[in-house]
């Protein structure tokens, strides 16, 4: 060897006992979807299928909104506060002793590198049913009113970018306010939902209390429909959650929505450059930009534009795309054959309308769903790939003259998801924050999440907060908010 | 010939360590029964003054670790003290004369404590910490801060509860404690301190002595270094002598209802408001 | 011209220089520490850094038996495999160093760089005049390179045109016959602007390499001091051109330290700087780990302390 190669550092495949099938988790236990369908959910890296799962539709939506009804009324409200923090107390410790599994099965499921499931997404979802385990019997001191009441039974609906730390940032806050739920995972990425179940088994979690319903949109859309749910969750796509609202809007229901994003990541020329760029790289290609609140629009001031973007590119240059189970693999897979479609059609927007896209060199697998980090330079607001999320390693690359016009463009937009600010000056920082429209704001940092921190948009980003205090604002009725 | 008990010995708990009192005194503690249970170490004001030592040196580590980190290891003493509960339970009931059931109520709700107070760690601020909305461009935030070292005088009665209600909501904000039990019923803290010592608690965080109240007092309250005190053992009298002397360095002084509140994990905290400009 | 020799000018470049923000350097230098070094490539990596060990000794106990058993070791750090390379140098106190070059050029170790450490090492408290005569003695001993360490008092205090001069001074001592190394003594300068700062300073003064530490002081080469200072040499040369070195020394124990450092340095300044004539690590337990590992990688089971020579 005449230079650094790493060799491949393969995570072992072993530790992951995927069933050739699972059935929905209904009450407690895994029952065969009533109409007796499956369907496959498959490794992106390779395109082999991992396993079956079962497909439920609205009669087994039925069955898990009646069994979470059942076990909401008959035991979960009459359970006293503190022995339903330990169920998630239990959850918690249990999803930290199976972390590798769960990893390694995630990664398996997703395409995520292994290193950020081992590292980031597992910690994080055990850290968010530990951190709302502890509220469950202190909800008199969250400011919410003395003795806040749930909601009732909750139907969630999450993404696949995060598979189980979505589910975390779901179940966690519902059971700790006191509510049961029915959760559908998404359609290409079942498995540690599954798994999770078998965890729920294991703290001996009360039959009806957690139900786990695998199926594609009309699945959810039953989910939603379905007269007996009293609030919604859903994380996804601005499309789908406007969909949510209109169906919702003759009912009862309330709903929490985590939508899309277009965020800016405004790095000013006082900004502390090598940290900037490593907060860039992470804010779009960190999980292959399949992320909400991904910083996919660089908005750097324009006299330190050339720097940053040299810069930018050297290091784009250190990123190993490549398979995910690798532990030194930077950028994994897309996460399905639609996804890759939707990202090639409105990148290829960006050559069309005149942008100049950049990628550095990298061999792509052969089989699998691959897109290289990619950057679009001289994009202007009115570019298709300044406006539309694209959800893929893509980096729309704008500048500015003065604070002023930054914060301008950073807010033109109809999402408010997310944005961040570089700078070494705390008055400015502060100042940006205060001008952003943005539901989270990171500072010198980007991509950071903790249960105790409240995430959630403005505008066509969404409705309501996860996390924290406010979070659990949504899972408790509203001392004075009517619903119909 | 049935078999012959290996009998523990009681020692004293500091910085992460069992050592025998500095005096080499001991007293005795008998049960309910008055038969002999054990003679645990009668600590000197040099014990104590060891054990702040340790206390302070622990301080800044602890109060510097995650909120996340010092719950999940207050939610690991729960986990190691569930194990035990047996042994708790034997111990309290042979010191408090009562039945195993009663002993069990108090061995789960001592359990049950540590778990409460676990939950609080990572929500201290967002509960009593705020933004303040100040006339003018400023940010201006208060955050709650621990204090450093506080000194407890632990319940008489319910022997353990009366130590765990008082420990967990000083530790839980990264203060480090000097605990002295009980006179009367002073075991079940030492055999607490040995859950603590298995549990991740960095040595020096939590610190245990055994010993007479008359004589520790007086010198808890002079100590220059320590800046709370927990006063449920102390008698009203020995409440006002301590006060008078504490004065000295103004040291935050209470005595709170036997439950478990929040407050008493913030009384012992120091609330601390930051200013700075918003503005190009 | 960067600057034009005057302190106001070399002021103003330092405090241009764009800030650390150092929470995002730990969080790099913590990200790159993840990286999973197996088979071929850990093999490489053990003996490229085996090849840059400066192995050292500067204790007020060392003698000419202690200096000329290091010199064996260096040589022959594995003598059951002499496929293991040699180290870069020895590094000692400059009354050792004629005893060093000596024993070395016996022994088969003429390729062995002797470094002596001058300028009031380790603290660099002593005047100019002493400082000048410490690194000549080293300079006649025959050193090959010289270690000097900069004046934190002065920098800390603001005096960066005199910490300049100093280091000027003793490269022209230096001439062709040694390369200095500049210690920075990072654990005293604490901030990683300081750092950055220092490390132009340096490099504008003359230095070949740059060091973190006299492993004297604690904090010594963590992973993010050296990750600014590969970011200063990586910009410095495309600023001027000129390459230098960067030399971690302190706390680095063990064969998986070694390896985060070259993985630093292969994604930072770049795979140019992985060779010894660019980068160096001041160690001396480390030489032993890195043994017992390659012993491990071609044996397949865990080595013992037993199968390598203390010195």
């Amino acid at each position: 060897m005449s230079s650094f190669e790493y060799a491949n550092a393969p995570e072992s495949k072993a530790i992951a006992n995927i069933a050739t099938s699972y059935g929905l988790f209904i009450g407690g236990k895994f029952v065969e979807p009533k109409k007796g369908k499956s369907f496959n959910t498959i490794n992106p890296a390779t395109e082999e299928i991992l396993s079956k799962v079962g497909y439920a539709d609205k009669l087994d939506i039925d069955l898990a909104v009646k069994s979470a009804r059942t076990a909401f009324t008959k035991v979960w409200s009459k359970m006293p506060a503190k022995e339903r923090g330990k169920y998630l107390y239990r959850i918690a410790r249990i999803l930290q002793e199976r972390a590798r599994e769960f990893a390694v099965v995630e990664t398996l499921d997703n395409g995520k590198p292994i290193r950020e499931s081992r590292d980031t997404d597992i910690p994080l979802a055990a850290a968010h049913f530990f951190y709302h385990a502890g509220w469950a019997d202190k909800l008199d001191y969250a400011g919410l009113g003395s003795k806040p009441k749930p909601v009732g039974v909750v139907g969630q609906i999450i993404p696949w970018n995060f598979p189980l730390l979505m589910l975390a940032w779901k179940i966690a806050p519902a059971l700790a306010a006191g509510n049961t739920v029915v959760l559908k995972p998404a359609e290409t990425t079942p498995l540690t939902a599954l798994l999770f179940a078998q965890v729920c088994q294991q703290a001996g979690l009360p039959d009806g209390v957690v139900n786990i319903v695998t199926g594609d949109g009309i699945t959810g859309a039953a989910l939603v429909n379905h007269s007996d749910i009293n609030k919604i969750a859903f994380t996804g796509s601005t499309e789908v959650g406007k969909a949510i609202a209109r169906s919702i809007s003759s009912t009862k229901k309330s709903a929490t929505l985590e939508l899309g994003g277009k965020a800016a990541n405004l790095v000013f020329d006082d900004a502390a450059i090598d940290e900037a760029i490593e907060g860039i790289v992470n804010g779009i290609f960190f999980n292959q930009g399949h992320v909400c609140c991904a910083g996919s629009r660089l908005l750097v001031q324009e006299n330190v534009a050339d720097e940053v973007l040299e810069k930018l590119k050297k290091r784009m240059s250190l990123i190993r795309v490549g398979d995910p189970m690798d532990k030194n693999t930077d950028l994994g897979a897309i996460n399905s054959a639609e996804q890759l479609k939707r990202i090639q059609d409105i990148s290829n927007t960006g050559d069309a309308e005149g942008a100049s896209r950049w990628s550095p060199d990298c061999k792509l697998p052969s089989k699998g769903f691959w897109y290289p980090p990619t950057i679009f330079t001289g994009v202007s607001q009115s570019h298709r790939i300044a406006r539309d999320e694209i959800f893929g390693p893509v980096l729309s690359v704008l500048t500015f003259r003065t604070p002023a016009e930054g914060i301008e463009k950073a807010n033109n937009t109809m999402y408010g998801l997310s944005a961040g600010v570089w700078s070494d000056k705390g008055s400015k920082i502060l100042w940006a924050a205060k001008q952003l429209k943005a539901g989270v704001i990171w500072s010198n940092t980007f991509n950071k999440f903790d249960p105790a921190s409240p995430f959630g948009g403005y505008k066509e980003s969404g409705w309501g907060r996860e996390g924290g205090r406010h979070g659990l604002a949504g899972y408790l009725t509203s001392q004075v908010k009517e619903s119909k | 010939m049935s078999r012959i008990d290996v009998n523990k010995t009681y020692k004293l708990f500091i910085g992460g360590a069992f050592p025998r009192s500095e005096s080499g005194r001991v007293y005795e503690i008998k049960g309910n029964n008055k038969k002999f249970i054990a003679n645990p170490a009668l600590a000197s004001r040099k014990d104590l003054r060891d054990a702040v030592v340790a206390a302070k040196a622990a301080h800044s580590g602890w109060a510097n670790a995650t909120a996340f980190n010092r719950g999940q290891i207050l939610y690991r003493v729960a986990e190691i003290m569930q194990g035990r509960s047996d042994q708790f339970i034997d111990e309290i009931c042979a010191l408090e004369g009562v039945t195993t059931k009663v002993a069990k109520v108090q061995v789960e709700e001592a359990i049950d404590t540590w778990v409460w107070y676990s939950g609080w760690c990572d929500k201290l601020s967002s509960v009593s910490g705020s933004l303040n909305q100040v006339s003018g461009p400023f940010y201006n935030f208060t955050t709650p801060e621990a204090l450093g070292v506080v000194a407890i005088f632990a319940e008489n009665k319910p022997s353990l509860l009366g130590v765990v209600r008082t420990l967990a909501p000083v530790i839980a904000s990264g203060n480090s404690a000097v605990l002295i039990a009980s006179e009367s019923y002073p075991l079940p803290a030492i055999t607490l301190s040995e859950v603590l010592a298995t549990s991740d608690v960095p040595g020096g965080v939590v610190n245990i002595l055994t010993g007479k109240i008359t004589e520790l007092a007086p010198w808890v309250g002079s100590h220059m270094e320590i800046d709370g005190v927990d006063v449920a053992g102390l008698s009203k009298k020995q409440e006002e002598e301590l006060k008078l002397v504490g004065a000295d360095n103004l040291k935050r002084i209470f005595r709170f209802s036997p439950t478990n509140h929040p407050e008493r994990i913030l009384s012992f905290m120091e609330q601390k408001t930051v200013w700075h400009p918003i503005g190009l | 011209m960067i600057i034009d020799g005057s302190e106001s000018s070399l002021k103003k470049f330092l405090s241009d220089l764009p800030p650390v923000d150092q929470v995002g350097a730990d969080s790099r230098a913590a990200m790159l520490a993840t990286r999973s070094i197996k088979t071929t490539s850990k093999a490489w990596a053990i003996d490229m850094a085996i090849s840059m060990v400066d192995l050292t000794t500067l204790e007020g106990a060392d003698s000419a038996g202690k200096v000329k058993a290091l010199c064996a070791k260096a040589v022959r750090p594995d003598p059951t495999d002499l496929a293991v390379p040699s180290v870069g140098a020895i590094c000692v106190y400059n009354d050792m160093v004629k005893i060093a070059r000596t024993e070395l050029n016996s022994i088969g170790g003429k390729d062995i760089a002797v470094a002596a450490v001058a300028t009031a090492f380790p603290s660099g408290r002593a005047s100019i005049a002493v400082k000048k005569l410490d690194t000549q003695d080293a300079i006649d001993a025959g050193a090959n390179e010289i270690d000097m360490v900069i004046d934190r008092g002065a920098f800390l205090s603001g005096r960066i045109g005199e910490v300049f001069e100093e280091i000027k001074i003793i490269k022209q001592l230096c001439g062709d016959q040694a390369h200095l190394k500049v210690i920075l003594e990072t654990g005293e300068l604490v901030t990683y602007d300081n750092v950055r700062k220092a490390s132009y300073l340096a490099m504008l003064a003359g230095a070949d390499f740059i060091k973190t530490s006299t492993g004297k002081v604690a904090p010594a080469a963590t992973a993010p001091v050296v990750l600014v200072m590969l970011e200063a040499v990586r910009d410095y040369f495309a600023l001027t051109g000129k390459k230098i070195g960067v030399k971690p020394a302190g706390g680095i124990r063990t064969t998986k330290d070694a390896i985060k450092q070259l993985v630093l340095v292969n994604e930072t300044a770049g795979p140019q700087w992985l060779n010894p004539a660019l980068f160096r690590i001041g160690a001396s337990a480390l030489l032993n780990d890195l043994l017992m590992q390659r012993m491990k990688l071609r044996t397949g089971h865990y080595a013992s302390a037993n199968y390598v020579t203390m010195d």
